[in-house]
């Protein structure tokens, strides 16, 4: 590998300057002592403890954690579920528009998704609030999950279920005892995908909620409207934090688990050692 | 080695185990499974071969309960187990792959299938230790799959599927992934365990030598037939195609077109052979019961030696009828007709057996008295047939051919070791001249490639017996090819 040369330096400093440049400025003006955003009066962290002592802002939180947890959760078990057909089931007539549609929303609007959302949830008569927004984070959440379980179970060897089978478990326990062990690790990330997609979603979730569950996006932008204020840096740092934490997570739980997998799979290949 | 020879599929009273009956099996349009019909017997080690794609895996599938016949029905223990899910079946099997659970220890593998019943701890402790043993596993017991070798992990999966007890287990290309030295030392171990456990096994496998080397009786199958099933021996000495001798083992297949032989050849009538005949040897005395010893010497040859409704076929001289009825009879009771015989062996081949093959005779000169037991003229049998292999040449003589083959275009299976070479004229009913081509010197055999006069070629082996860094045949050679009037298998086309 050839070493960086001045080229290779500047597009890679421009390129991530462009992409992280805002959120560093971001948490930089968070520990900001001054009200005024732009101007830098020096260091401090009492946005933080002024946030923390902002019950609005408590609320919202609560509602966005209860809401990533339920609709990821809901939506790591159906998507595993709907992975494992299409991978399982083999050919069976329109396979090709099942798989189509559990995909479709991944590249959908969100826009079109949120406002759909609304308009079934009116024509149903559903009161809106915490329950609309697990649904509706559920419903997009739930592609992530199935599109990470699936590239998983596509490369799982189907002899391990039918050795289940085999020693005399049903399918169900095949699956509880063999299958879902070992997908575990995609299953977690996927998991923690749905989770941090469902903690930021502003868009959605601002068409499918009611009163009384106010999301912590939805909050910031609504307090942005009055004007950006240290506390809302702060918070926002926040959120960066948890999502990093959650996004690397994953990446290193699939990361082991693909070293695993390559591991086992080379045993597989049976080298007589 | 005094017991009876295991062999119930000749005994009518005994129930099968599996049979399959007319069983087709479709995947839409492609047929794996085409009308079979078969029985395998309890504690029988039961061989399906054939090439990939022949439909072997399909019947075990079926077997395990993964596939449904399309039609016709699979009977264990006398029940038709069609629509039997796979965890209801007292069948159990190892895969090809193993299938080892990758996050369970070694002991939690073993113990999976036992746990599903719902059998007490203790109970299912005391059997997977029983299966450690047994597969001498006890060291890895704590150990994940991919922490033990190869060799050690096919034990593994031998070892669970062992551990229900099944009435069946079946094996899928259990070996193929073992390297040769490991394979052969684990085919032992599992004719070993089989004996042990006394569960029927069914094997599928590819691989020639390991379905005759494992298994009691071996199914010959191609593009879902099956085409035979016999015992190894037979399926190799006795194939009754081309396609199964030439599927196992290494074979020349003479074609040619058959003419009947006279019942009672005389010495002009052998002239046939015409200019390149063997010019025969000084007529040694050939003390008749010389080789009588060595035809009684197994229970095998004991077994084939006679059938006596066919008047060709050998019979036992006054000294294997005495060692039968004094020495063999008690031991190993009394020979009873078979179905499918092996053609017995005829007295040249008898000679032949204990007579250097490559020798030349000038060699022999030198070192020893001229041959002991040279071919007498008249101990060449009467009857079956003469297949003309290709104009100007002599034909080939095969006295185990069915007479009434005449006329037909037959070919002649001739396993390469049955044909012996060398560098003069060789005193054998059988006869041709030809030129190396290729040596295949594996150590302990020599394969010859010899290229006849009509173009088409022949293998002849020879087994090294002795150490010798310079063979005396090379290539471009000219000699002799020689082989005796029973050694081939006359099948028709």
């Amino acid at each position: 590998m050839r070493g960086f040369s001045w080229f290779n330096v500047t597009s890679l400093t421009l390129g991530f300057a462009f992409l992280y440049l805002p959120m560093i400025l971001l948490v930089f003006y968070s520990f900001n002592e001054s009200r005024l955003v732009t101007v830098w009066a020096g260091f401090s962290t009492k946005w933080y403890g002024e946030l923390l002592r902002d019950a609005e802002f408590l609320d919202a939180a609560w509602v966005t954690l209860k809401v990533a947890v339920l609709s990821s959760t809901i939506a790591t078990v159906l998507g595993t579920m709907a992975a494992h057909v299409l991978i399982r089931a083999g050919r069976f007539p329109g396979r090709t528009l099942f798989s189509g549609m559990i995909y479709a929303p991944l590249v959908m609007p969100e826009v079109i998704t949120g406002l759909s959302l609304l308009l079934l949830f009116i024509g149903l008569n559903i009161d809106r609030g915490v329950f609309t927004v697990v649904l509706a984070h559920t419903t997009f959440s739930m592609c992530y999950v199935s599109v990470v379980v699936s590239s998983r179970l596509a490369t799982f060897d189907r002899a391990l279920e039918e050795a289940a089978l085999d020693l005399g478990a049903s399918p169900f326990q095949a699956f509880r005892l063999v299958t879902l062990p070992i997908i575990a690790p995609a299953v977690i990330s996927g998991w923690l995908l749905a989770f941090t997609l469902s903690l930021d979603d502003l868009v959605i979730a601002s068409f499918t909620t009611g009163p009384g569950a106010t999301t912590l996006p939805i909050k910031i932008f609504s307090a942005v409207r009055l004007g950006v204020s240290p506390q809302i840096n702060a918070l926002s740092t926040l959120m960066i934090a948890i999502v990093a934490v959650g996004v690397i997570t994953a990446s290193l739980i699939s990361k082991r688990g693909a070293i695993r997998q390559a591991r086992e799979e080379q045993a597989g290949l049976r080298a007589t050692g | 080695m005094a017991q009876t020879v295991f062999a119930p599929w000749e005994d009518p009273e005994e129930k099968p185990l599996i049979e399959f009956r007319n069983v087709t099996k479709r995947f839409g349009e492609f047929v794996a499974i085409d009308d079979l019909s078969l029985a395998i017997y309890s504690k029988e080690f039961f061989a399906l071969l054939g090439p990939s794609g022949c439909g072997k895996t399909t019947m075990m599938r079926m077997l395990a309960g993964f596939e449904d016949p399309s039609e016709g029905a699979i009977l264990l223990d006398g029940r038709d187990i069609s629509g039997v899910p796979p965890n209801r079946r007292a069948v159990n099997m190892m895969f090809q792959s193993y299938a080892l659970f990758p996050h369970l220890s070694v002991w939690d593998n073993i113990a999976f299938g036992l746990k599903r019943e719902g059998q007490p701890k203790d109970k299912i402790a005391a059997r997977v230790d029983e299966m450690l043993r047994l597969t001498r596993l006890n060291k890895f017991a704590t150990r994940k799959p991919h922490q033990i070798s190869g060799g050690q992990r096919q034990r593994v999966a031998l070892a669970r599927s062992l551990a229900k007890a099944p009435k069946l287990l079946l094996l899928d290309e259990p070996l193929g992934a073992l390297d040769r030295k490991l394979r052969e030392e684990t085919q032992f171990e599992l004719m070993d365990i089989q004996e042990k456990t006394g569960t029927t096994f069914v094997i599928v496998t590819h691989d020639q030598e390991e379905a005759m080397t494992v298994a009691s009786r071996v199914a010959v199958m191609d593009e879902g037939r099956i085409v035979q099933v016999a015992t190894p021996s037979v399926i190799y000495e006795a194939p009754i195609s081309v396609y199964v001798a030439d599927f196992i083992g290494d074979v020349n297949l003479v074609r040619g077109t058959a003419r009947a032989r006279p019942e009672t050849p005389s010495v002009a009538a052998e002239a046939v052979a015409g200019p390149t005949a063997p010019e025969p040897a000084a007529a040694a005395a050939v003390a008749p019961n010389l080789a009588a010893p060595e035809q009684t010497a197994s229970e095998r040859s004991a077994a084939e030696a006679a059938l006596p409704v066919d008047p060709r076929a050998p019979q036992p001289n006054a000294l294997g009828e005495w060692l039968h009825d004094k020495v063999l009879f008690p031991i190993l009771g009394r020979r009873k007709p078979q179905q499918k015989l092996l053609p017995a062996p005829s007295p040249q081949e008898r000679a032949t057996s204990d007579r250097p093959q490559t020798a030349p005779p000038r060699d022999a000169a030198q070192a020893k008295p001229a041959p002991a037991h040279a071919d007498d003229p008249d101990a060449l049998a009467g009857g079956g047939i003469v297949i003309d292999w290709a104009e100007g040449q002599p034909p080939v003589i095969a006295t185990n051919g069915d007479a009434a083959l005449d006329g037909k275009p037959v070919v002649l299976a001739l396993r390469p070791e049955k044909v012996s070479i060398g560098k003069a004229a060789l005193d054998m009913p059988n006869t041709l001249r030809g030129k190396v081509i290729d040596i295949a010197y594996l150590g302990n055999i020599s394969t010859y490639h010899v290229q006849l006069a009509d173009g088409s070629m022949i293998k002849a082996q020879t087994a090294n017996t002795r150490r010798l860094s310079r063979r005396d045949i090379t290539w471009e050679d000219e000699v002799w090819v020689g082989f005796s009037a029973t050694a081939g298998v006359v099948l028709e086309e």
